[in-house]
């Protein structure tokens, strides 16, 4: 088995599961002060994702270290190529984490309003800079042999905004309608209404982005030569529908679950096509880095899978028993008799 | 400034801000985990008092920490991509099995502990801090196999224009990384030990929660003799190895000029740079850094004349600091065997300048850290993979000033704002004490 195409899957799977988890923590984030309309409501909103995100932000940092091990010319150069991008991003989750911990620490109104402005600030910026980023990935980074050409505003071409833009609604519905499932009362209610009015601009910048696609990337080239893989897009768009058909019925857990699917439909449609490049060059595919051209050697790919294969299952299964753990709605209520309650 | 002078104190900036909490990380969630094994299996209540008004102070660091740390992993490939892919073939494997298996555990844990209260039982409970502390050692075992590389490189080959990975064995084994991690594991638990013997002072003196703070301070100074005699065992081992494997470091940290066999250690000594000698040595011990070096009286100590000028490190702050985290740590040892034969005669409220002592003593441990890392880090220079990589062919290309100078004002500022909130909360919840943390709604967490 050629452990490049192993790699390149679970580096595919790690943004994924990445994208889905931490998305509705994001999401939740840039909703704080439009959902939370009291102090109540944004604690709720707090500590309906305080005890996981944390572990849902380590798939990035393993996003990022996977990357590293397995393919360390793609982490060198794209990290350094996205110098100023990945360093608000950093910054933004540097805040963002605080923000959680600190936000309770102090009783006055100017200490709670400033980190609840950090948390909605610092959740907005990473959602839109990964969106950026991947739609430049996609469309490719304009590098040939003396390196990369490009600047901060130079990724931000129309292509690459209307990606940024993809991400902040998906993950603005996604945070939605975790919002939804586990609160209780008025802020359930608000947060449901809130996910289908969000749905419909979120469905409009999708079909734009699938059809832009078309115009600013190669994407398509690989679902033409395997049409087959075209049920990777397919299952994107039915399960984006189907969460508004959930919402119909009111199955906010049915709908939240499609949108997991969503968004890791979304993240596979574009991994796919991608393949096998990592970071295309919009300028001279000769340049592109590949799955082949800047991975590690044989050698550490195989120690790396014997790694990721008696690990990862390891992982998710202990994540699983914490999202069981921590199941049910937070409330004013179960807040009151929570000592340890952000 | 250039591009590499700025990257390489971005680097060092962003590092000894993160280490500011690693430590403490470390020493904390062993002794939170030791209090709430006491409650289990005793059943006082005082002792599941102590894990959460300990284990608050805990989550504020262990928050900073883990924030702090994500900086560290982009920055190789962000500012020293020149390096990452060089060397990423060998390098990047243990950064990602420290995510895969430590950092992972850490966090979910760290969850279900801060949360789980009501949610799992007692022994789950202590299970799930105790997997937090397990969890924190493994992370820091992985990066400092991943550091002990860039010090002494092994188990690789230089092929394809990279190096590469041939015998994974030779990394997980190589002694320079595993010296290593037992001497900042331990010195992690000194700084724990520190904290709480302190905090717990500051309460004593002031008669408040006596039984509360005596049990705390008793338990620390347990903690910190055995780490704080374990720092210097370890510590002797690593030395010796750090003379065999880097010379050019060991010589620095000793300021030693010439080569020669029988070496005294000067008792006193000022490394005069520019003349290649000593401006002052005084108060020779014959013979003593040989038997230190090579546990040996005759052998060779090699000098700084030795090495070529573009192959050593920068001697004043490499033998400053190595001198100063010395001294550090044999304090410590004092300080520790003094707090537990107080403690164990019922002393420690007769001599309050001893408590407040101890309360000053704080930062101490911290600093020792800090310095460690200074003679560590400035000692492996001019290389970034030691003998193999010279730090100034490792910076990326294709970052311009502009965007490191932006940087580093960025990480200065958002850094220096989040250690002021730090510290500030810190110290307020240091001082509340258990009672007022531990009242139901009004209690900090319950806002």
């Amino acid at each position: 088995m050629d452990l490049h195409i192993v790699w390149f899957v679970l580096w595919g799977v790690l943004w994924g599961v990445y994208f889905m988890l931490d998305g509705f923590v994001l999401g939740g984030g840039m909703l704080h002060r439009v959902l939370g309309t009291s102090d109540t409501d944004r604690r709720v909103l707090i500590n309906s994702y305080g005890p996981v995100w944390d572990g849902n932000e380590v798939w990035l940092v393993t996003a990022g270290g996977a990357t590293f091990a397995a393919f360390p010319t793609t982490y060198a150069l794209m990290f350094s190529y996205l110098y100023t991008p990945l360093l608000l991003l950093l910054f933004a989750l540097i805040v963002r984490g605080v923000s959680f911990e600190f936000r309770g620490k102090e009783d006055g109104p100017l200490w709670k309003g400033c980190w609840d402005w950090a948390i909605v600030v610092s959740s907005f910026i990473p959602a839109l800079l990964f969106g950026v980023a991947f739609g430049n990935i996609f469309a490719g980074l304009p590098m040939d042999e003396a390196g990369y050409h490009g600047s901060l505003i130079y990724l931000l071409n129309p292509y690459g905004i209307v990606s940024g833009l993809l991400f902040v609604l998906l993950f603005l519905e996604h945070g939605a309608l975790y919002a939804a499932v586990k609160s209780t009362g008025s802020l359930s209610r608000r947060a449901e209404e809130l996910a289908k009015f969000l749905w419909v601009p979120l469905l409009v910048v999708a079909v734009g982005f699938l059809a832009y696609s078309n115009f600013a990337t190669k994407l398509y080239d690989n679902y033409l030569a395997a049409p087959v893989f075209a049920v990777v897009p397919l299952i994107a768009v039915a399960a984006l529908l189907a969460v508004r058909l959930f919402l119909a019925k009111g199955e906010t857990l049915a709908a939240f679950a499609a949108s997991c699917a969503t968004i890791l439909g979304v993240v596979f449609t574009g991994v796919v096509g991608l393949f096998p490049n990592l970071i295309p060059s919009s300028l001279d595919a000769a340049y592109s880095l590949t799955i082949y051209n800047s991975s590690s050697s044989d050698y550490t790919l195989r120690i790396m899978t014997v790694v990721a294969f008696v690990f990862v299952p390891i992982v998710i299964a202990y994540k699983i028993w914490v999202y069981r753990l921590f199941r049910g709605r937070v409330s004013a209520e179960t807040l009151a008799g929570d000592h340890e309650a952000y | 400034m250039d591009v590499l002078t700025l990257s390489r104190l971005q680097f060092a900036i962003t590092s000894m801000f993160h280490f500011i909490f690693v430590p403490l990380t470390l020493g904390l969630s062993i002794l939170v985990a030791a209090m709430e094994t006491r409650y289990v299996i005793s059943g006082n209540e005082m002792y599941m008092r102590m894990a959460k008004f300990w284990g608050k102070l805990f989550l504020i660091n262990f928050a900073l920490g883990v924030v702090t740390g994500i900086t560290l992993e982009f920055q190789f490939g962000m500012n020293w991509a020149e390096y990452s892919r060089y060397v990423g073939d060998i390098f990047g494997a243990p950064l990602a099995i420290e995510a895969t298996v430590a950092f992972f555990l850490e966090s979910v844990f760290i969850g279900v502990w801060a949360f789980g209260w009501n949610k799992v039982g007692k022994k789950m409970h202590a299970a799930s801090i105790w997997i937090v502390a397990l969890a924190t050692n493994l992370s820091g075992l992985w990066i400092l196999l991943a550091n002990g590389w860039m010090q002494h490189p092994v188990g690789y080959v230089l092929r394809n224009g990279r190096a590469e990975m041939v015998d994974f064995m030779a990394l997980l084994t190589n002694p320079f990384g595993l010296l290593k991690f037992g001497h900042q594991i331990v010195s992690g638990y000194t700084v724990g030990a520190f904290f709480v013997m302190g905090v717990s002072a500051w309460h004593l003196l002031r008669g408040r929660n006596r039984p509360f703070f005596k049990a705390s301070f008793g338990m620390a100074a347990v903690f910190a003799l055995v780490s704080t005699l374990m720092v210097a065992v370890v510590g002797d081992f690593h030395a010796v190895d750090v003379a065999k494997t880097q010379p050019a470091k060991f010589a620095a940290m000793e300021s030693i000029w010439d080569s020669c066999r029988n070496a005294p250690m000067h008792l006193i000594a000022f490394p005069d740079e520019k003349n290649q000698c000593n401006l002052v040595s005084a108060l020779p011990v014959p013979g003593m850094l040989s038997l230190l070096a090579y546990h040996d009286l005759n052998a060779e100590v090699r000098g700084l004349n030795s090495f070529p000028k573009e192959d050593r490190p920068p001697v004043l702050p490499v033998f400053l600091s190595f001198r100063a985290m010395v001294g550090l740590g044999t304090l410590f040892i004092i300080l520790a065997a003094v707090s537990l034969f107080f403690h164990r005669n019922n002393l420690l409220e007769k001599y309050p300048w001893f408590l407040r002592l101890m309360v000053f003593c704080i930062p101490l441990p911290y600093i020792a850290n800090q310095l460690g890392w200074v003679v560590s880090e400035v000692g492996r220079q001019p290389w970034i993979v030691y003998g193999l990589m010279r730090t100034s062919d490792a910076v990326s290309k294709s970052i311009d000033l502009s965007q490191v100078i932006g940087s580093l004002l960025g990480f200065t500022l958002l850094y220096g704002l989040l250690g002021f909130v730090d510290i500030y909360l810190l110290a307020k919840f240091a001082r509340k004490g258990p009672e007022e943390t531990s009242t139901g709604a009004t209690g900090a967490f319950g806002k």
